[in-house]
């Protein structure tokens, strides 16, 4: 009987303490209910305890969640459109009224998250451009975001952790003509080098044919000098020998020229049988 | 916080150690555990007996030895239940220790024991394993952009100047602290993969474009790679970034044609130029080597002319010599040697002008065509005939001169005194 008593006991003293106990995960929040009302909601980490039956609890997740909304065309400032993907990185701040606002569901925090962030991004991007959104002001826009957000979001019962922007695209009719641009610019490029190419190869080339009309002129300079001297020389040199006696020279010169003249056959003479030559021809005997 | 609350003061084995932040010391905790064991055990033992004494012995007897068998059995679980605490951490790996979800202490590699379930527990994280994930292309393994599928809406980017990059990242990052790993991001590479792209793009965003595709690889790794571990080390998220690599950087597919044609340009440009320095080095020394001739030529004339006058003046001299000493004879001579020569290389038509009539014709271009045409016949037909025959022929066609027209004297073609 004892025995069982025992053992009765241990079973019943088990199943308390099974149903009494509660641990809280380092990950986790927990909130506990006395009937229905919120008892307590800030439990550390480790072995807690409850009423059974009186008490319950639900647990949540403590760690850092993410919304990672779909991307959204904001009006620049310019009045441009352009497609923004965003990121929201919260936890649970206030547990209470994280249960209360959004049932503790981070699905439907996400949910009422969602239109918060659109709002504040949308107001940043319509005072900026497009040039300050993708390159300058990607800093600023994040510390003015988790500002504006951080109250609202703390009427969730949510911690903004950090608000990113991921992506800034440009709608799909603008990129097209951005590539169309980039492709001019490209051509630009590509054309200049191009026409910068034959233009150093023109002058290249001009130069090369200067320097070949420059030497060939200079070479006749100096040919044709030389070529003075060498009939001033030869000229020199004639006068000099045949004015010791101009008249043979003449009848000599003549001699050798009618014989150059008439060398080649085929020419025609038609001579007077008078000429000196034909003195002999006619009669004999000296005149 | 306290598991002897409802079961009393003592009888917890665990109550000293409890509150302890390292686990307790195994020896230690196994004898004074066994001794208090005992103690309980003899103590209820006691307690029974007194409580059963006015009993018949066999059944206080049975559930003494009962009693007994139980407390052994008790022991020997208790024991298997201490030994189960034991657990090995790999090297390389980490062991986060909870006590009832609260984290207890991390611990390293090796032989180590934590208070058994449902206790104590112990979460096993690789700090040394490299994870990695990718940007703007999924390789599906391995982390080599070679054969890697592009993902153009995660690749495309915005640069400072309007332009599109496509870029192709892989970040690479360990576990730096296990306990912040495990316990505060609910999702880390998906955290880590939206940090990166939104650094990422923050980079690109600050750089032009061709700063980006060429000699800002490195500072745009540099920087995102500061970026990516301080908005993640912000988030405690307990990993380090080990290395991010830029795969690619690229003009979007959609512009890759002209972009290689700008650079098939800088070529084309470097190929104009040396084909015009190519035609310069053709030309330019050609000139000079036709300037040289020129000059040697001229070179040339100039002494052969020189040459030329010395012989002639020499011959003349010579001549002049010999002429002083028999001018009449020497003058004569020189003459008809001279026209000799002439006539016998010529075809002469001799006519008395003074008797004939002053209306002489002379065909004289029908003597030289048909000449010329006899000339060319035997040239055609017997191109080695003697020199001779081709004078001849022209002077037998030739008719008489008493047939031949009347020439006026005027009209003679060459006169010979």
């Amino acid at each position: 009987m004892i025995e069982n008593k025992i053992a009765i006991g241990l079973v019943a003293l088990f199943v308390l303490a099974t149903t009494s106990m509660f641990t809280v995960t380092q990950t986790e929040k927990a909130i506990k209910f006395k009937l229905g009302q919120i008892q307590k909601s800030d439990y550390e980490p480790g072995l807690h305890f409850m009423w059974p039956f009186v008490n319950n609890i639900k647990k949540f997740d403590a760690r850092i969640q993410t919304m990672d909304a779909k991307p959204e065309r904001f009006l620049t400032a310019e009045k441009k459109n352009v497609i923004v993907d965003s990121f929201v990185k919260w936890r649970i701040g206030d547990v209470k009224k994280f249960y209360t606002v959004v049932a503790g569901d981070p699905n439907q925090a996400n949910l009422r998250l969602d239109p918060i962030i659109k709002e504040a991004l949308r107001g940043e991007f319509g005072k900026r451009n497009i040039k300050q959104l993708v390159s300058t002001d990607r800093h600023p826009i994040r510390e003015m975001l988790i500002q504006n957000t951080k109250p609202v979001a703390a009427n969730l019962g949510l911690e903004i952790v950090d608000i990113r922007v991921k992506r800034i695209d440009l709608p799909e009719e603008v990129s097209s003509s951005v590539f169309r641009r980039m492709e001019a610019e490209r051509e630009r490029v590509a054309k200049e080098f191009r026409s910068q190419g034959v233009e150093a190869a023109e002058k290249i080339r001009a130069e090369a044919e200067r320097q070949k009309v420059v030497t060939i002129a200079n070479a006749y300079k100096e040919a044709e000098q030389m070529r003075g001297e060498g009939d001033a020389k030869s000229a020199e040199i004639y006068a000099n020998a045949y004015s010791a006696d101009s008249e043979f020279f003449t009848f000599n010169r003549s001699l050798n020229a009618y014989k150059k003249t008439f060398a080649n056959s085929g020419s025609m003479m038609v001579i007077d049988p008078e000429s000196d030559f034909f003195k002999y021809f006619k009669k004999q005997g000296s005149n | 916080m306290s598991w002897n609350e409802p079961g009393g003061d003592d009888k917890d084995p665990w109550s000293g150690k409890g509150d302890q932040k390292r686990p307790p010391d195994l020896d230690e905790a196994i004898r004074t555990l066994k001794e208090k064991l005992e103690n309980l055990f003899s103590g209820g033992q006691k307690n029974e007996d007194g409580g059963q004494g006015g009993n018949n012995s066999p059944g206080f007897f049975s559930f003494g030895n009962s009693l007994k068998n139980i407390g052994y059995i008790a022991i020997g679980l208790f024991v298997v239940w201490l030994l189960s605490g034991f657990y090995i951490v790999n090297e390389g790996t980490q062991g986060v220790v909870t006590r009832f979800g609260e984290y207890v202490n991390t611990t390293e590699s090796g032989l180590n024991w934590h208070i058994p379930a449902p206790i104590e527990s112990v979460e096993r994280v690789n700090v040394q394993q490299q994870r990695y994930i990718e940007i703007g292309y999924r390789s599906g393994g391995g982390g080599q952009a070679q054969g890697a599928v592009s993902v153009p809406k995660e690749a495309l980017m915005l640069t400072k100047d309007e332009n599109y990059v496509d870029v192709q990242l892989a970040v690479q990052y360990q576990v730096k602290d296990a306990k912040a790993f495990l316990f505060n991001l609910a999702d880390t590479e998906a955290t880590l993969r939206q940090v990166t792209e939104s650094a990422l793009r923050g980079v690109i965003g600050g750089s032009v474009m061709d700063f980006v595709l060429t000699e800002g690889r490195s500072e745009v790794v540099a920087q995102a790679k500061n970026e990516i571990q301080n908005v993640m080390d912000g988030y405690n998220s307990g990993i380090q970034i080990v290395s991010v690599n830029l795969q690619d950087a690229q003009p979007p597919e959609q512009v890759q044609n002209a972009f290689e044609d700008a650079i098939k340009a800088r070529e084309d440009q470097q190929r104009f130029i040396n084909e015009a320095e190519a035609y310069a080095n053709d030309v330019v020394p050609k000139a000079r080597g036709a300037a040289a001739r020129k000059l040697k030529e001229a070179q040339g004339y100039k002494e052969q002319v020189i040459a030329q006058a010395q012989g002639d003046t020499s011959r003349f001299t010579q001549l002049l010599a010999e002429y002083k000493k028999a001018p009449d004879v020497t003058r004569k001579r020189l003459y008809l040697e001279a026209m000799e020569s002439v006539l016998s290389e010529t075809n002469a038509v001799m006519v008395d002008v003074k008797g004939g009539n002053n209306m002489m014709y002379l065909p004289l271009d029908k003597i030289i065509q048909s000449k010329q045409e006899s000339h060319r016949v035997e040239e055609a037909a017997t191109t080695a005939t003697d020199s001779n025959s081709p004078k001849h022929a022209p002077i037998e066609e030739q008719q008489a001169p008493d047939r031949v027209p009347p020439l006026r004297s005027r009209d003679r073609n060459v006169r010979v005194r």
